[in-house]
């Protein structure tokens, strides 16, 4: 990791801070308009976490990031590039997008694991294919990734043969290889039985005490006031209030939050 | 042994399927050869015009889906007697007219290539509906994943699309195969000497029709069979990780 960390180009300090910055973003699906304008930024080393109500846009809004999703309209700037799009929303530069993509790693609320491939296989899949790390080191640090998610032993396993939170965590191990500047989640606990959310949500507190940069869309509140630094409320498309954990979660003004908060906890 | 087959009136048989002429065994052998390398031949390009068929149909502009809706349509509606004498006749007439236009002779259609051609065509429309299924069925979270790590399509395809999709095509495949061989008999209507021809020509010539057909009938049951244990592999390694739904271990 430390060397990977080496070759990427020095950034330049004020803009470096910025991981991620959205502007304005819009995103309609037909004539259903998702996104109705989001503006957020995320600074290095910042874990901000995404609430809201089902369909309020969390998903749609992670997903533009990266452009699983093509945005109807806004300006994405990631590590302060930003990145070029047509009219359309489209990216207009697909290998900007596909080396941008690479420094986004994406954990699904599905783990969305390949399921043909062996754990190991799985971690390396993107390093050597994508990255061109020479094979022999890229499986020594899928083997010290797999180790630190608890996943040691089951290098050599195909994902069908173990629970929700091990796929998980395995989901987590490959986005690690491509060491990400920035992490995003979209709900990675939702798909988990109650028992097995405890040990993906240690993996990721892990994360965030490295400092790592990370975009977590969560229902898990009580989680996202220990490890957030940042929250932001989502409602019907737009922001309705963003602040501090202690500020959102202790003293929410808007009224949609209060009820909301109170409605999940 | 000689006794034996003298007392149930085999020697006959065995003299007439004997290897080295006057025995018609060698003759079958090679038109088992020709079939062979037809459908070998056949099902290679029936493969690659369904991978393409398979992804311009999904994810083509509306032209090409209409071409290959046309093409797929056409193909699996016309009886495959009719569309063998058809391409064949079509393929060479074509050849003749443009070496004509060049200035050249009557080209003489090497047989193989023109059985390739024909039931390449023909295989290719029915594959580009069994890829196309496959592909579908592959999750698209799979594919998404691939794409949100940076992986280029044309990776995608290869890397994970592909190899998750080998599970769902690969029953078609097989079934398709076993087609292959069987539809090279129908190259017998342009007089193509492959196992059916062979057969029938050292039947009419020896008058022992049943002894010949049931060579040649033996003979395709051979292929048969060896095709079903190499599938039956190839399922098994197009399957890895998925549990078997018997239960037990990898
Ligand atoms: N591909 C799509 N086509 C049409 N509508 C979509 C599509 N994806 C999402 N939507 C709609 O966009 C809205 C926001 O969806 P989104 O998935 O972003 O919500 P969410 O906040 O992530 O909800 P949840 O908590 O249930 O995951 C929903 O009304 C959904 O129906
Ligand atoms: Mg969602």
């Amino acid at each position: 990791m430390d060397t990977a960390k080496a070759v990427t180009p020095a950034d330049d300090a004020s803009a470096s801070q910025e991981a991620i910055k959205v502007e304005d973003l819009h995103k309609s699906f037909g004539k259903l308009e998702v996104l109705k304008g989001v503006s957020l930024t995320a600074h290095k080393g910042d874990v901000v976490a995404i609430i809201g109500g089902s369909g309020s846009g969390k998903s749609t809004m992670l997903r533009s990031i990266n452009f699983l999703e093509t945005p109807s309209s806004g300006r994405i700037t990631i590590g302060g590039e930003l990145v070029e799009m047509h009219a359309d929303g489209s990216p207009s530069n697909r290998r900007q997008i596909e080396r941008i993509r690479t420094r986004l790693a994406m954990v699904f609320q599905q783990f969305n694991l390949w399921t043909h491939r062996t754990l190991l296989e799985n971690v390396i899949e993107v390093p050597v294919h994508v990255l061109k790390v020479p094979k022999a080191q890229a499986i020594k640090r899928a083997h010290e990734l797999l180790e630190r998610v608890g996943l040691g032993d089951k290098a050599d396993t195909y994902p069908a043969y173990l629970s929700g939170g091990q796929q998980q965590r395995a989901a987590i191990a490959r986005a690690l290889a491509v060491d990400p500047s920035v992490m995003l989640f979209d709900e990675p606990t939702s798909a988990l039985d109650p028992e097995l959310v405890g040990e993906v949500l240690t993996v990721i507190r892990d994360l965030a005490a490295e400092g790592r940069t990370m975009l977590l869309v969560t229902h898990e509140m009580k989680f996202a006031r220990e490890v957030a630094n940042h929250v932001v409320y989502l409602y019907q498309g737009c922001i309705e209030e963003q602040g501090s954990p202690a500020e959102v979660f202790g003293n929410p003004k808007s009224e949609r939050l209060k009820q909301f908060l109170s409605s999940v906890t | 042994m000689t006794g034996l087959l003298d007392s149930l009136g085999l020697a006959q048989s065995a003299e007439l399927l004997s290897l080295s002429p006057p025995g018609w065994g060698g003759n079958l052998l090679r038109g088992l050869s020709h079939s062979l390398q037809i459908a070998f031949g056949a099902y290679a390009l029936g493969l690659v015009i369904g991978l393409f068929g398979a992804y311009g149909k999904l994810y083509g502009g509306k032209v090409t889906r209409d071409l290959l809706a046309i093409y797929t349509t056409v193909i699996r509606a016309v009886p495959e007697l009719v569309l063998i004498l058809i391409l064949y006749y079509v393929g060479s007439d074509i050849i003749n007219k443009i070496s004509a236009a060049m200035g050249g002779g009557r080209v003489e259609v090497n047989g193989v290539a023109a059985g390739i051609w024909v039931l390449g065509v023909v295989q290719g429309a029915y594959a580009t509906e069994i890829l196309r299924g496959a592909i579908q069925a592959v999750p698209p979270g799979q594919i998404e994943a691939a794409k949100s790590f940076g992986m280029p399509a044309f990776m995608t395809m290869r890397r994970v699309t592909i190899p998750a999709m080998m599970s769902f095509a690969v029953p078609g495949l097989a079934n398709l195969w076993l087609i292959a061989t069987k539809d090279t008999a129908l190259l017998a209507v342009v007089g193509f000497n492959e196992l059916t021809l062979e057969t029938r020509q050292a039947a009419s010539s020896t008058r022992a029709y049943f002894t010949f057909f049931l060579a040649a009938g033996f003979l395709y049951l051979v292929v048969t069979l060896c095709s079903g244990g190499v599938f039956a592999r190839i399922e098994k390694w197009a399957r890895r990780g998925q549990p078997s739904l018997k239960g037990g271990s990898r």
